[in-house]
C-alpha cells in the first residue's frame, strides 16, 4: 500500500502520496511534532506532491496548524483542496479533542444445538485461523468488559448457589447413609460429584443463563438494527470482532468460575457434615483419600469446553436472528435452551469417554 | 470521467413476489446519482444490493469494474454506507463510531484518530455530540452521524439512504450542500436514495425512479428535464406534486 511521506526542512514541511486515513498514520505524529518545533517562526506545509488529499488529511493540515500555534501557509493544494481545508476550518471545533470513552456491542439471537450449523463454526475456525492479520478487530475494552459481566458479576451466584447444593447433597445422603453408619461417606460422594459433574454442569447453566441470552440478546440487537450489516459493508467480519472475544471471555473465566463452585459446594457440606458432628479433620482426610487432581482437573477441562459452547451457541443466535423485536426474545430464548443441551450433551460426550479412556 | 457503477438487468425476488426486475443504469465518476420512487418500491432493496448484502435474483452489478457478487471484498474498501435506519453502533458514543473503521483500517495513532474523527463529526455539524450514544441524539443527528462514519475513510463511493429523510428543511439544504462540498472537494461519487423533491432538485446530477407497479425502472435522466418533459404520469405526478 501506498502511504505519505513527509521531507522537513527548516520553515517547510512537504508532504507527498496519499493524504488520506490509510496514507497519513505513520506520518501524523511526526508531522505534527515537526509543526510544534517550527512554532514561534514561519512554516510552510508543502502538499504539491499530494496524490489525494481528503477529510482526514485535511485534518492533518489543520492538526498541524494547530500544534504549531501561528500562521500557517498550506501551499501547493490544488483548487478542490483549498476549498476542503477552507471548509474544515469553518467547521473545526474550538475545543480539544476529547478521548472516547469505551463501548462495545449488543445483540440477541438464537439457536438450538442441533442447529449449529457446521457453516458457523467454520465461520469460527476461520477467524481464529486468520486473527493474527485481523487482530485490530479486537477490542481489548470489549474483552474486558465481557469477562467482567460474565464472570465477577457472577460470582455471588455461583457461590450461594454452590454453597446451598452442597449443603443439599450432604444432608439428603447423610441421612440414608446414616443408617449404614456411613456417613462419613457422604465427603467422598459429594466431592468427586462437585469436581467431576456438578461443577462445571451448574456453572455452565449459570452460564448460559446469565450470559449465553446476554451475547444472544447483544448480537441480536446489533443484528436487527443493521449494526451487524454496518460491520459487514465496512469489512469487519462480525466473528472476529463480536464472536472470538466473547467465546474468549467465557472460556477464561470459567475455570475461576468452576473452582469457586467447587469450594463453595465443599464448605456447604463441611458445615452439614460438622452439625451431624464430624471433626473437619476426618473430613479432609476423607475428601483427599477419594479424590484427586484428576478428577478435579477433569471438571475444569469440561467447564472451558461447556463454557466455549454456551458462548459459540449464544452468539451464533444473536447473529442469527430474524427481523424485528421478537426476534431478539426468540435468540435469548434458544441461546439458553440450546446452550443447557449443548452442555448436557458434551457431558454425556465426556462421560463415554472418560470411561472409554478410564481416566 | 469514466463508469464508475453499473447496474445491468437487475431483478428481485422474495418468494414468489417480484419487487423488481430488469434495472439497467451506470453511475458516472464524481456524479451525484439519485435513486427514487415511491415507499416500497425496493430502493433500499437496491441499495443492499449494491452493497453486497443481498444477491441479486438476476443481472449483475459492478464497482469500479469489480464485480459486486464476487470480488465484495474490493467493492467493501472503496465504499461508504449509510443504512436507511443509521445503523450505528449503540453501545459506542459517536467519537467511537467513527474511530473504529479508522483504527481497523488505519495507523494513524489514537489521539490523531480522535482528531480525525471529530473533524467528520463537525463536518456534519455534531461536534458538540461526540460523546453522546445513538440513544442519546436525535432521528436527524443520527442521520448526519452515520453520514460521518461513512466518510471514515473517505471511500471514493458512498451510498446514501435517505439522508434527509425526516430532517426539518434547513438541516436538509445544510446536508445537501454538505454532500455537493464532498462531490466537490473530494471528487467522490454518490447514490442516494431519497424522495425529498428539493433535494433531488439541488443535489442531483441524475436520477432513476422505481415504481412498484411497473416493477422496475419508470424514469431516468435529469431531474429537470423528467419534471417538464415526462410523458409518464406518475413520474409528472412525483415532480409536480399532483395527484394522480
Ligand atoms: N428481506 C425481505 N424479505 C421479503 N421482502 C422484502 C425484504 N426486504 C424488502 N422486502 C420487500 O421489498 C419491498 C421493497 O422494500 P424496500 O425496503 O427496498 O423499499 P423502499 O423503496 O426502500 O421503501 P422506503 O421508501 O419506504 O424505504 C417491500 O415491499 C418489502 O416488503
Ligand atoms: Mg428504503
Amino acid at each position: 500500500m501506498v502511504v505519505a511521506t513527509m521531507r522537513v526542512s527548516p520553515g517547510v514541511i512537504a508532504l507527498s502520496g496519499p493524504l488520506s486515513a490509510r496514507g497519513i498514520g505513520r506520518l501524523w505524529e511526526h508531522a505534527v511534532s515537526a509543526a510544534r518545533e517550527a512554532g514561534g517562526g514561519a512554516l510552510k506545509v508543502d502538499v504539491s506532491g499530494a496524490t489525494v488529499l481528503d477529510t482526514s488529511g485535511a485534518a492533518l493540515l489543520l492538526a498541524l496548524e494547530a500544534g504549531h500555534g501561528g500562521a500557517v501557509e498550506i501551499a501547493g493544494a490544488d483548487q478542490h483542496g483549498v476549498a476542503l481545508i477552507a471548509q474544515m476550518r469553518k467547521v473545526k471545533p474550538a475545543k480539544p479533542a476529547a478521548q472516547p470513552a469505551k463501548a462495545g456491542a449488543s445483540g440477541l439471537a438464537w439457536l438450538a444445538v442441533a442447529r449449529i450449523r457446521l457453516e458457523f463454526f467454520g465461520a469460527m475456525v476461520l477467524a481464529l485461523l486468520a486473527l493474527p492479520a485481523k487482530r485490530r478487530f479486537l477490542r481489548g475494552a470489549d474483552f474486558a468488559r465481557i469477562a467482567e459481566r460474565a464472570g465477577l458479576q457472577a460470582l455471588p451466584l455461583v457461590i450461594m448457589l454452590g454453597f446451598l447444593i452442597g449443603m443439599i447433597l450432604a444432608f439428603q445422603s447423610a441421612v440414608p447413609m446414616r443408617k449404614f453408619g456411613a456417613d462419613l461417606y457422604v465427603a467422598n460422594l459429594v466431592a468427586i460429584s462437585l469436581f467431576r459433574e456438578l461443577g462445571p454442569l451448574l456453572v455452565a447453566v449459570i452460564l448460559a443463563g446469565r450470559t449465553g441470552s446476554a451475547f444472544a440478546a447483544e448480537l441480536g440487537t446489533m443484528q436487527v438494527n443493521e449494526e451487524i450489516a454496518a460491520l459487514t459493508t465496512m469489512g469487519i467480519d462480525p466473528e472476529t470482532m463480536l464472536v472470538l472475544p466473547r467465546m474468549g471471555a467465557a472460556m477464561l473465566i470459567m475455570p475461576a468460575l468452576v473452582v469457586t463452585m467447587d469450594i463453595a459446594g465443599l464448605i456447604g457440606m463441611v458445615a452439614v457434615l460438622m452439625v451431624f458432628g464430624f471433626p473437619l479433620s476426618a473430613i479432609s482426610a476423607q475428601i483427599t483419600a477419594s479424590s484427586g487432581p484428576a478428577d478435579f482437573l477433569q471438571g475444569l477441562v469440561k467447564g472451558v469446553i461447556f463454557a466455549a459452547a454456551v458462548a459459540l451457541i449464544g452468539c451464533r443466535a444473536g447473529l442469527t436472528a430474524g427481523h424485528g423485536p421478537r426476534a431478539v426474545g426468540e435468540a435469548a430464548t434458544s441461546a439458553v435452551v440450546g446452550g443447557i443441551v449443548a452442555t448436557v450433551l458434551l457431558d454425556g460426550l465426556f462421560a463415554v469417554l472418560i470411561y472409554r479412556l478410564r481416566l | 470521467m469514466g463508469t464508475v457503477i453499473s447496474v445491468e438487468g437487475v431483478g428481485q425476488r422474495f418468494g414468489s413476489r417480484t419487487i423488481f426486475k430488469d434495472v439497467t443504469f451506470d453511475v458516472q465518476e464524481g456524479e451525484i446519482f439519485v435513486v427514487l420512487g415511491g415507499s416500497g418500491c425496493g430502493k433500499s432493496t437496491l441499495l443492499k444490493q449494491m452493497i453486497g448484502l443481498l444477491t441479486p435474483s438476476a443481472g449483475k452489478i459492478t464497482i469500479a469494474g469489480h464485480d459486486v457478487v464476487r470480488d465484495i471484498d474490493a467493492v467493501r474498501r472503496i465504499i461508504g454506507v449509510m443504512f436507511q435506519s443509521g445503523a450505528l453502533f449503540g453501545s459506542m458514543n459517536l467519537l467511537d463510531n467513527i474511530t473504529l473503521p479508522l483504527s481497523v483500517f488505519t495507523d494513524l495513532p489514537a489521539t490523531a484518530r480522535v482528531e480525525v474523527a471529530r473533524m467528520k463529526l463537525a463536518l456534519v455539524g455534531l461536534a458538540d455530540a461526540a460523546l453522546l450514544l445513538p440513544a442519546e441524539i436525535s432521528g436527524g443527528m443520527a442521520k448526519r452521524a452515520a453520514i460521518a462514519r461513512a466518510l471514515a475513510l473517505d471511500p471514493p463511493v458512498l451510498l446514501l439512504d435517505e439522508p434527509s429523510a425526516g430532517l426539518d428543511p434547513i438541516t436538509c439544504a445544510g446536508l445537501d450542500q454538505l454532500i455537493l462540498d464532498l462531490r466537490d472537494t473530494l471528487g467522490a461519487t454518490f447514490v442516494v436514495v431519497t424522495h425529498e423533491l428539493p433535494s433531488i432538485l439541488a443535489i442531483a446530477d441524475r436520477c432513476v425512479m422505481l415504481d412498484s407497479a411497473a416493477q422496475g425502472v419508470i424514469a431516468l435522466g435529469r431531474p429537470k428535464e423528467l419534471r417538464d418533459s415526462s410523458t409518464v404520469p406518475v413520474v409528472r405526478a412525483f415532480f409536480n406534486r399532483e395527484t394522480l
